[in-house]
């Protein structure tokens, strides 16, 4: 899973060292790897902060639409796929937590500010996933999505953050491929599990393509963050490569895609696509998403609920380390 | 705010043979649930056959600031290295 770039902060511009910014900058045009201890202006400290940790909120509030299905999967096989799949993005999100925290925030503040509303997460879990096709639908489109920026990451200048990106990847494709064959098997089944497939993709086709944040024009910090190799293609590049393969996967199976605008565009050797809705896309931003209380809420009970776990945890190991200093 | 749990770097053995190498960190409150969440976290695809836990504080490391001072003397001794040293064809074996 993954997310955009969603937050902006206002632009303080912190006074650096100029010698330092011009050795940081030389060595990011280079391809060089940013690690943890090296200096680094503030800026990029503070976009990747934000980047990452964003990231990290995808990938385990991504966990709820899915874990929705888990006890419903329609058999054992596709039960067990599921729950590794969700087991999955929880992993994800502690290897992006773990680099976040590695540019000096702590895992606690950035639950915090997930849980208090503060921090954003990807849009495209603020969806709720009414059917079984939905499971498929999400892997589908929506890693499909996640892989496709998130490739280009795992060469990105900090070095914990492509890291992590090379596990997340090797991970993702089998969410991918599971997802298609769920779309592919509902296609060769009765027609009415053909048609809860269509329903699914034309419920999941335009917030997938919101995934890739909002279009270049209205993307001001991109051109930075390319700089910073933070960003390695733009928001407009990513999304033409995802629907360029992803219209071809849809006409495999017999559905088609839900845009009447869709058309190949021989010249350009690509999709064009219709417009899409950026006011439903920044609603959703502003927590206007059709789920997205319900998704807050789930998570702050999961975190509020389970205290005491956390608690035992830690007073069972003080008493261990008591019993230790007393020996 | 609750206070998070330490931080433990966590290594890998992929198999017999090569060496642990690390793979990244986990929280947790005591050694042995470390081990746990590594596994949890690190190893679910057979990506290894045994794992260390370390408590980041624990570690010591080199300023990268020093890193000229502290790496660099080895770039004028390239007599280490077996190339330094000519040798004519016909001799073999060495």
């Amino acid at each position: 899973m993954y997310t955009t770039e969603l937050q902006k902060t206002k632009a303080v511009d912190a006074i650096e060292d100029p010698e330092k910014l011009a050795a940081f900058e030389a060595r990011v045009a280079a391809d060089d790897f940013i690690e943890p201890k090296d200096w680094m202006p503030e800026a990029y400290r503070r976009t990747l902060t934000r980047q990452i940790s964003q990231h990290a909120h995808s990938e385990i509030v991504g966990m709820l639409p899915e874990g929705n299905w888990i006890g419903r999967a329609p058999s054992l096989r596709r039960k067990a796929i599921l729950l590794a799949k969700v087991q999955d993005e929880a992993g994800h999100g502690l290897y992006l937590y773990s680099a976040a925290e590695t540019l000096g925030t702590s895992r606690g503040q950035m639950i915090e500010a997930l849980h208090s509303g503060k921090a954003k997460y990807s849009t495209i879990f603020n969806y709720p996933t009414v059917t079984w096709a939905d499971i498929g639908a999400i892997g589908w489109l929506v890693d499909g999505a996640a892989i496709m920026n998130q490739v280009p990451l795992q060469r990105t200048s900090y070095g914990p953050y492509a890291r992590a990106m090379v596990r997340v990847c090797k991970e993702e494709s089998f969410h991918q491929r599971q997802g298609y064959e769920i779309m592919m098997h509902l296609c060769q089944g009765t027609s009415e599990q053909k048609r809860m497939a269509q329903d699914a993709l034309n419920r999941w086709w335009w917030p997938s393509l919101m995934m890739f944040g909002p279009p270049d024009e209205n993307s001001p910090n991109t051109a930075q963050s390319l700089r910073w190799r933070i960003k390695r293609e733009t928001n407009d590049e990513l999304r033409q490569k995802f629907v360029d393969i992803t219209v071809p996967q849809a006409e495999a199976i017999g559905l088609s895609v839900p845009d009447p605008a869709l058309h190949w565009n021989e010249s350009k050797g690509g999709y064009d696509f219709g417009e899409i809705d950026w006011e439903e896309f920044y609603a959703v931003v502003r927590g206007e998403g059709p789920v997205a209380k319900e998704r807050m809420k789930a998570r702050r009970d999961a975190w509020e609920k389970n205290a005491w776990v956390r608690e035992a945890a830690d007073a069972y190991a003080a008493k261990k380390a008591q019993k230790k200093q007393a020996a | 705010m609750s206070k998070d749990w330490p931080l433990w770097e966590v290594f890998v053995r992929s198999r017999g043979g090569l060496s642990h190498r690390h793979v990244g960190s986990v929280h947790a409150p005591d050694a042995e649930i470390a081990v746990r969440h590594a596994r949890d976290t690190y190893t679910r695809r057979m990506e290894g056959i045994s794992l260390w836990v370390v408590p980041s504080a624990a570690i010591v490391a080199s300023d990268p600031a020093d890193d000229a001072a502290m790496f660099d003397p080895a770039a004028d001794k390239v007599y280490r290295h077996p190339t330094f040293y000519n040798i004519p064809d016909h001799i073999k074996h060495i």
